[in-house]
């Protein structure tokens, strides 16, 4: 099962440039189009399930805008049950 | 869609402390930002803050200076080699860097950075090629391809009567002051990664005394070249790498068992 | 300390390194090379920093970027190499940093000639580089004088955050004269507060010339006009000579100056009531000096080794209260003491015509000087 993640993205900082959507190996960011920034951009954001936490929206944003999260990883034998 | 507890996850990226959380003048999808965000994460993971110096040039990141937190000044354009070069000499301790656009340092300043290499001064050059004068508006560089259409060039750029383009890394890998020179290029992840692992290794240069070291970073100028962000980096790849070929033009003997 | 035989260039080098001088970035051009060779051995020798930069353009960045970093920086250089630094130079000032340059002025415009002259006063003076900025300028008429002015010159600037220049003209490079060395002082170690040096324990700080918002700017230009005012109210220079009684002065700075001190002598031995007023600081202008000295004068005469630059500053100073009258030798020439005691008796003699610039009745005069 893949891991969980999710980003949150700076709203102060993004500036819509969409190279985070094409990059995101998963496709689920796309940009909000019901919020716009103080600087007048709809921000990018997680739009549906699926991300992994691989951060490589943070590698290709220019704005750095964007801090990644993961879920903590469990051990494969603990996920199934048996002894550590 | 479920969000999820942010408390019970792992900080997988966060954007590094010697970025100043600021908004930015570049424009979107403009490369500048990874590039700075780049050498601020190697800032910060060498922990160099309290011991930078770097050198604004002129061009789009003639305000480079609010943007890292550390000490900055200001050069004239095409000079910022030879501020370098009076910082390091004087203040020897100190890292110092310059960040300097193509027009900047291969078109005004080709004096300057041709003679730091030289000298083997102990600095560190990001150098951003985009092919074009991005801050004045798009005209031809030294860097523009034949044939591109630029404000200045605007039939494309004709080698008969404007020459051809300038390669620095080449150009200045053949002197021997020189330690450490890459050519990388920030139009994908991937690349994005090395480019990093090659500004580590400059940095790692001028920490070493190994000579002068630089980075040049095959960059994308949304604007200038009427593209999108996303098809610009699809330009650089198709375009710009062909005649700019990525890789080490210089390593240092001693740099060698570190090679990206 | 003894007095020694020193040429003039290495002497102002000496003099720069007794002074605590730091960095010293240059590049070779006659007839100031002598600095430059005489830095490449003081320098290391004592630890300092010493490095012959690939052109002046790249030099007098050197000495920006030192600078910054809240060290002691000069350079030295002649007049094509001034025309050079003139960028820096106004980046300098736009930033607020001190520095230190010498320039031993040679015979131009273009590459000229290697023999002495003043036809950088104008570009030195009157700024040379663009936008509002002042520096002081320093004119010695002798080794001594100019090792003396050259040891007190990086406090005077670093009081000032101020842009100090050293003007001389080749003669003054050149020559050999008995001269004494004042003594060794420490190299300053503490920083400046407004130094780039690594953010280690405190706020970065940021240097640069750019004030994008024009209310900023104009601030900026206020603090520097401001500041100018404190330089011309307290570093003016001057000497007088022959003054308490004379009719007639000649003004006259550097090598002019003191060749027309030869000249003065020579007309008081004839009874002439002449004396001489020699600006020290060209920049701030002695213009009280030359104020009240007009008061008890028939005329003046001002002599320079160029086409008349500090002329407009002295005929600025007088507003047309005596009548002023010019001599002048270019290009490399040097007036002799015989051509101004003649001009003296012109004077003297008189009367002195008040019609049109006193610039023009001399280019009538000079062709007959010239042409034999």
């Amino acid at each position: 099962m893949p891991v969980k993640g999710t980003i949150v993205v700076d709203e102060n900082l993004c500036k819509a440039c969409e190279l985070c959507i094409e990059a995101c190996p998963v496709h689920v960011i796309a940009l909000s189009l019901d919020t716009i920034t103080p600087r007048g951009y709809h921000p990018a954001a997680i739009a549906k399930e699926g991300c992994t936490g691989c951060g490589i929206c943070a590698i290709v944003c220019p704005e750095a805008a964007i801090t990644v999260y993961r879920e903590k990883l469990k051990t494969p034998s603990a996920e199934a049950g048996g002894t550590p | 869609m479920t969000t999820m507890d942010l408390t019970k996850l792992d900080l997988v990226y966060q954007r590094p402390k010697a970025l100043v959380d600021i908004y930015t003048h570049y424009c979107p999808g403009c490369t500048h930002g990874v590039a700075h965000r780049l050498v601020a994460e190697v800032i910060d993971e060498m922990g160099l803050r309290e011991r930078s110096i770097g050198v604004a040039s002129v061009g789009c990141a003639v305000f480079a200076y609010n943007y890292f937190d550390f000490d900055f000044v200001q050069s004239p354009h095409g000079r910022a080699p030879a501020m370098a070069t009076g910082i390091k000499r004087v203040r020897p301790e100190c890292i110092v860097f310059t960040y300097q656009g193509d027009g900047d340092m291969i078109s005004i300043g080709t004096g300057e950075i041709v003679h730091a290499a030289a000298r083997g001064e102990n600095i560190t050059v990001i150098f951003i090629n985009n092919a074009n004068y991005g801050m004045t508006g798009g005209q031809m560089a030294p860097t523009t391809l034949p044939g591109m259409k630029t404000t200045s060039s605007p039939k494309g750029r004709d080698v008969e009567a404007a020459g051809y383009p300038i390669r620095a890394s080449e150009m200045l890998a053949t002197l021997d002051g020189a330690g450490y020179i890459a050519r990388c290029s920030l139009h994908n992840p991937k690349n994005i990664r090395i480019a990093k692992k090659a500004i580590r290794m400059a940095f790692e240069t001028q920490l070493r005394g190994l000579g002068f070291s630089m980075v040049e970073l095959l960059s994308t100028c949304p604007t200038n070249w009427h593209l999108t962000p996303f098809e610009a980096t699809r330009w650089l790849e198709e375009k710009m790498i062909p005649y700019y070929p990525l890789g080490d033009y210089k390593i240092h003997p001693a740099l060698v068992e570190n090679k990206v | 300390m003894s007095r020694e035989l020193w040429e003039g260039n290495e002497a102002f080098a000496e003099a720069a390194v007794r002074a605590g001088v730091q960095a010293y970035f240059g590049y070779p051009i006659t007839p100031q090379t002598e600095v430059l060779e005489y830095m490449s051995w003081r320098m290391p020798e004592l630890g300092r920093v010493f490095l012959q930069a690939e052109s002046e353009l790249g030099a007098i960045n050197m000495i920006y970027g030192a600078a910054c970093a809240g060290v002691r920086a000069m350079s030295s250089t002649s007049s094509p190499g001034t025309s050079l630094m003139m960028e820096g130079l106004s980046y300098i000032a736009g930033t607020e940093v001190p520095m230190m340059l010498i320039d031993v002025v040679r015979g131009g415009p273009g590459l000229g000639n290697i023999a002495p002259s003043q036809g950088d006063y104008n570009q030195i003076v009157h700024g040379g580089g663009h936008g509002d900025y002042h520096p002081i300028v320093l004119a010695p008429a002798s080794i001594q004088e100019a090792v003396d002015l050259i040891y007190q010159f990086f406090d005077i600037i670093e009081k000032y955050r101020a842009i100090g220049i050293v003007m001389v003209d080749g003669s003054l490079g050149q020559m050999r004269e008995p001269a004494e060395m004042p003594t060794m002082r420490e190299v300053r170690t503490e920083i400046p507060d407004f130094a780039v040096s690594g953010a280690k324990g405190r706020e970065p700080r940021i240097l640069t010339s750019i004030y994008l918002d024009p209310v900023e700017e104009e601030k900026t230009n206020l603090r520097l006009m401001q500041r100018w005012q404190e330089i011309q109210k307290n570093e003016v220079r001057y000497k007088e000579y022959f003054m308490d009684d004379a009719r007639f002065a000649i003004v006259g700075y550097g090598s002019a100056g003191r060749v027309a001190l030869s000249a003065v002598r020579a007309a008081r031995a004839e009874g002439i009531p002449v004396g001489l007023i020699r600006p020290i600081s060209v920049s701030p202008f002695p213009v009280q000096v030359l104020q009240s000295a007009a008061q008890q004068l028939d005329s003046m005469l001002v002599v320079e080794m160029n086409s008349g630059h500090m002329l407009e500053d002295v005929l600025l100073a007088i507003q047309g209260k005596i009548p002023v009258e010019f001599y002048g030798r270019m290009g490399g020439m040097m007036p002799f003491p015989d051509e101004i005691f003649d001009e003296i008796k012109r004077l003297v003699k008189g009367p002195i015509s008040l019609e049109g610039h006193p610039r023009d009745r001399w280019l009538a005069r000079i062709q007959t000087v010239v042409n034999g």
